[in-house]
């Protein structure tokens, strides 16, 4: 472990408004969940924080819960009770396909839904199903509760509206019609970080959401409107080249990924189309 | 300083115990220099390569992203407290399923999380976060998958048998008292 942990403070929180406390009297803190990603910065040595809030033991974050037409899923749910939730399975199939492909198991029974969206990296995995699922991100301060549109949620990169005394603590998704999709393309199955990811969902106004493509997750907004306007897929696709903003990298190259775009809007609408029939 | 800390108390291998390191301390810092459990391997220190894997609350982790504050009050598992007759050693050894042995221990624990008789998609699937750079795959697998085989008899034979068949997890000794 590259960074020095002794001079590293650590809050323990018994109840979320203990804990909500804690980042409004106490902060800055960094609160912590399943620590897959958090770790990896202070295992290397660069992650800059050095007091944190250990939010792992909270249970009231945890579990899935249908309620009506809203699936609401704790902040602390884990990748791997979401890929075996039935009730995920049913109703929101992308969001269980994405968290198979986040690391391995190791990391699926540790990392949880809101260490995906408050690190906010633009390769988050279950971020573009999200997305495209219309979901709420619900946020808690001491004395309020505010439920923010996902597509209003990020305001560049690794930056969200989630105040430094506030707590992602659930997500709440809308029931979603229509066929679902998603796929990653990295260097393999497993504990790939993504080149291109994304989600769509195939209704009469399609909806598509891409990760690594842009400083954060994007719905493609204008694909989707010339998609709902019967525009051919070949101009779906050259509008999509456009609309995102791939940079190169370490992991690959802008001009890979915006031709690795248009490919998948091609397979999701060829697979979504079979699907409907 | 060490003494600043309240002890974290959790089940290691069978056995409680209480130790006081700092909250952050990795998991895999803590078995190996507090405990002396020096079988769980570090090999990236980023969650990638799982030759660190343990089992906590009988999940597969990695356990170079754990702190050990978030194991308080759990049960911890590593290589050790399979006690070096468990099945799935044996047939790592029997089948070629190591040869530097680096990532062995992760390897064996990831395997143990699966349960009795994975299928081969099963065992991929599972193993997928642990990377062996030296031997491959294929002779990981067949261990697992005879080990399987061998050595998780299924309940109904077993119960024919008798009491004097143990079951192979009953055979597993407890863990020698360790230096501290």
């Amino acid at each position: 472990m590259r960074t020095a942990i002794s001079p590293l403070v650590m809050l323990q929180p018994r109840t979320v408004r203990d804990a909500l406390r804690m980042l409004r009297d106490e902060g800055p803190l960094t609160p912590m969940a399943g620590c897959t990603d958090l770790y990896v910065g202070l295992n290397l040595g660069t992650l800059a924080d050095g007091r944190f809030l250990n939010i792992w033991g909270l249970d009231a974050l945890r579990g899935i819960e249908a309620r009506g037409d809203v699936l609401r899923i704790g902040a602390l749910t884990t990748y791997s009770e979401i890929i075996r939730s039935a009730e995920v399975r049913r109703r929101l199939p992308m969001l269980a396909a994405a968290s198979l492909e986040i690391g391995a198991v190791q990391i699926q029974n540790r990392g949880t839904i809101g260490g995906n969206i408050a690190n906010g990296s633009p390769a988050g995995d279950t971020l573009p199903a999200l997305a495209a699922a219309d979901t709420l991100v619900e946020l808690r301060g001491l004395d309020w509760t505010r439920k923010i549109p996902f597509a209003d949620f990020y305001t560049g990169y690794r930056a969200s509206v989630r105040r430094p005394d506030e707590l992602i603590t659930a997500v709440e998704v809308p029931r979603v019609a229509g066929a679902q999709w998603f796929r990653k393309v990295g260097t393999r199955a497993a504990q790939s970080i993504s080149k291109v990811v994304m989600a769509g969902v195939r209704a009469e106004r399609p909806r598509i959401a891409l990760g690594s493509v842009a400083p954060t997750v994007v719905r493609a907004r204008r694909t989707e409107a010339a998609l709902a306007d019967g525009s051919s897929l070949e101009a779906a696709q050259e509008i999509l080249r456009h609309e995102i903003s791939p940079i190169d990298d370490i992991r690959s190259t802008a001009a890979y990924r915006r031709e690795v775009a248009a490919r998948l809007l091609a397979q999701f609408w060829r697979d979504t189309a079979v699907r409907r029939r | 300083m060490t003494l600043r800390h309240r002890p974290v108390v959790f089940t290691l291998n069978g056995r409680r115990v209480s130790l006081r390191v700092h909250p952050l301390k990795r998991l895999l810092d803590v078995l190996r220099e507090d405990c002396g459990l020096a079988g769980t391997k570090e090999g990236c220190g980023e969650g990638e390569c799982g030759a660190c894997t343990v089992m906590v609350d009988g999940c597969a982790v990695n356990s170079c992203l754990v702190p050990a504050v978030q194991v308080a009050g759990a049960k911890v598992l590593t290589i050790e407290g399979l006690g070096g007759r468990h099945p799935l050693q044996r047939a790592f050894a029997e089948h070629g399923g190591t040869q530097c042995g680096i990532c062995t221990p992760g390897m064996i624990m990831a395997a143990a999380a699966l349960g009795p008789r994975p299928t081969l998609h099963e065992v991929r699937v599972g193993l997928a976060g642990n990377i062996c750079r030296c031997t491959g795959y294929e002779g990981v697998y067949r261990a697992i998958r005879n080990a399987g085989a061998r050595g998780q008899e299924p309940e109904a034979r077993r119960q024919r048998a008798g009491p004097r068949i143990p079951n192979p997890e009953s055979r597993i000794p407890r863990p020698r008292r360790r230096r501290r």
